[in-house]
């Protein structure tokens, strides 16, 4: 795994040992190399004392050349098992004597060398002169130390090192899997209130805040996201509720628009045509005008009413989006309208068309209002409809030419608003209501619709759906 | 296509809190060339009461045809629909539903309580008229009704 995949915890936990065991390594390197340097120069120190009371002792076997004497001198050595060769030269610098006895004789220098004590490969040589008090040199005291004494030492000290360090670390690691929490709890413990909240979606909990530190702060930031999160969310259900407070409304007036306001009315109606009907020989031709535009005038209110309620009833009674095959949802608008096709001999084209994500039922009566409009204001010439698409980046455009009447530019807004209408009802009839259906149908599926039209040449409907969930514009 | 023996008349009985509409249903029944008895009722309850012989309605015969609507004042016409249909000895009389309704749930509620059709009513006299002799022709002369 690697460093940073660690949790939190041995994160922290190896970071504190790491950094104790260097601090450790690092003292423990100064005290062992202390104690080597220290015993180093109290070997030398030892040595040079020795060397000093051994050549004082030698003068006199050096002045009269008494090897014998010198011999049981050097041999007191044995007192001084480190002491692994000694030997004394006389004034010349020949080997006078040497100890021990056995002492192969290549493995003394032939000649001694300067004065004072120095180190050499694990050993310690000495050169002490020897003379007597105030007179001239008598000759030279060679002593060769081991310096086992000094690897005991560092054993010793290294080893008593490596006590303490892993003591230490044993303590460091204890105290860091205490204290690492201080720091891992509180991020453990936001890490957690946010797996709650987005698993369960419930915005109430809080993170428990467990210091006045920066995760604290960050703990305090975090909860009042949260509270700020659940106070949007209850707005929005307190807005979710409303609207579904006002649709439920709505669809209520819907209702009741299309019952109780229509029972009157079917009661204005009926009752004046019964009135015609038994009465209708006692009135004149100017009474039965009244009659008739009594019952055109309910006839009316009614197909009103209907286009209110059909009105009202994209949003609320659509269906969710589905890819869909337009050239199918055409081919469906030719049977509704295959009559008045027929009646004006209109001439219906296509290019092949895409499938898009729409409310079927609701692209059938877009096109039908669009191409039925195009049929209905037709003008001179027979009938003519295209209807093609057009792929742009993220949308499809559809496009209905035909060769009609056309609108006037001035007009291009207002034919989308409901019961807006450009000729009177003896031109053409209907209530104006096709085209704001079209355009609430577009705008539920997140499109738009526009018109271009030049009077007397043809008009053409434009509207664009987006491709978004649905199949890619080439 | 009536029977010899069959002499007597079809009972009908209209549930209807418009009298402008039951007026409207005398006039297309009175033009009908079936004999026919209209017995309209103006409420759900008064129906329940008609359906069962309850008080005054001890001596009215048993209906051969419910023309119902929907919206009624005191007890709903979907109650009443659902009372008639989990009724043994009502269920198998035909309950025409002629409201000013049509709105989908009110249709698909209506089916769903067995009603045997749904009509709603049109704007129109003739149209009216029209659809009230058709319901009496199509339940009385075309379709085979159960044994009395």
């Amino acid at each position: 795994m690697a460093l940073r995949d660690w949790p939190i915890k041995q994160k922290l936990t190896a970071i504190l040992l790491l950094i104790s065991f260097l601090v450790l390594l690092l003292t423990s390197a100064a005290f062992v190399t202390y104690e080597v340097v220290a015993f180093r120069q109290t070997t030398v120190k030892n040595l040079s004392t020795l060397g000093r009371v051994i050549a004082a002792n030698s003068t006199a076997s050096l002045a009269f050349a008494n090897r014998a004497d010198a011999k049981e001198i050097l041999s007191a050595l044995r007192a001084e098992p480190h002491v692994v060769a000694a030997a004394l030269y006389d004034k010349d610098g020949r080997l006078f004597s040497s100890y021990p006895a056995d002492l192969p004789g290549d493995s003394l220098p032939a000649a001694p060398g300067r004065d004072g004590y120095r180190f050499d490969r694990g050993y310690v040589i000495g050169l002490e002169p020897v003379a007597e008090v105030g007179s001239a040199r008598l000759g030279t005291l060679y002593l060769k130390s081991d310096m086992k004494a000094v690897s005991r030492t560092l054993r010793l000290s290294a080893a008593i090192a490596a006590g303490v360090m892993g003591i230490s670390l044993l303590a460091a690691y204890l105290l860091a899997a205490v204290l690492q929490r201080r720091i891992s709890q509180p991020i453990l413990a936001l890490a957690e209130t946010a797996r709650a909240v987005s698993t369960r979606q419930d915005y109430s909990v809080r993170a428990p805040k467990l210091g006045e530190d920066e995760l604290g702060l960050l703990t305090d930031a975090f909860n009042q996201m949260l509270g700020r999160i659940e106070e949007q969310n209850r707005d929005l259900r307190k807005l979710i509720t409303e609207l579904e407070r006002s649709n439920k409304e709505l669809e209520q007036f819907a209702y009741v628009a299309s019952h109780d306001l229509q029972e009157p009315l079917r009661m204005v109606s009926s009752y004046t045509q019964l009135l015609e009907r038994r009465y209708g020989d006692k009135l004149d031709d100017k009474g039965r005008t009244f009659i008739a535009y009594a019952v055109d005038g309910a006839t009316r209110m009614q197909r009103l009413i209907n286009d209110l309620l059909e009105f009202s009833r994209i949003s609320t009674r659509g269906k969710p989006l589905q890819p869909v095959d337009v050239n199918r949802v055409l081919g469906a608008v030719r049977g509704n309208l295959s009559l008045a096709i027929q009646e004006v001999g209109a001439l219906v084209t296509n290019d092949e068309l895409p499938t898009v994500m729409a409310d079927e039922t609701q692209l059938v009566q877009l096109l039908q209002n669009l191409i039925g409009n195009a049929i209905k204001f037709h003008g001179g010439e027979r009938p003519q409809v295209h209807v093609s698409a057009q792929g742009a980046a993220t949308e499809w455009i559809f496009a209905v030419r035909d060769n009609g009447i056309g609108i006037a530019p001035e007009y291009f807004e207002r034919i989308f608003v409901i019961f807006q209408r450009l000729h009177a009802r003896g031109e053409y009839p209907g209530t104006g209501i096709g085209l704001a259906v079209c355009r609430r149908i577009v705008e539920r599926h997140g499109g738009r619709i526009w018109v271009e039209s030049t009077p007397g040449q043809g008009s053409t409907f434009f509207f664009a759906l987006s491709t978004r969930n649905g199949e890619q514009a080439p | 296509m009536t029977e010899a023996i069959d002499v007597r008349p079809v009972e009908i009985l209209l549930v209807e809190d418009n009298a402008g509409d039951v007026e409207l249903a005398r006039e297309a029944l009175r033009e009908c060339k079936l004999r026919n008895n209209l017995h309209a009722v103006g409420d759900g309850v008064e129906a329940s009461a008609f359906l069962h012989r309850r008080g005054s309605y001890a001596s009215r015969p048993r209906p051969d045809l419910i023309i119902l609507d929907l919206n009624l004042p005191k007890r709903d016409g979907r109650d009443l629909l659902r009372e008639i249909k989990e009724d043994e000895t009502l269920k198998r009389i035909p309950v025409v539903i002629l409201t000013s309704s049509a709105a989908e749930e009110d249709i698909i509620r209506s089916y769903s309580l067995h009603a045997n059709c749904y009509v709603t009513k049109p704007l129109g006299l003739e149209q009216f008229l029209k659809v009230v002799r058709s319901i009496e022709d199509f339940w009385f002369t075309i379709v085979k009704l159960p044994p009395r």
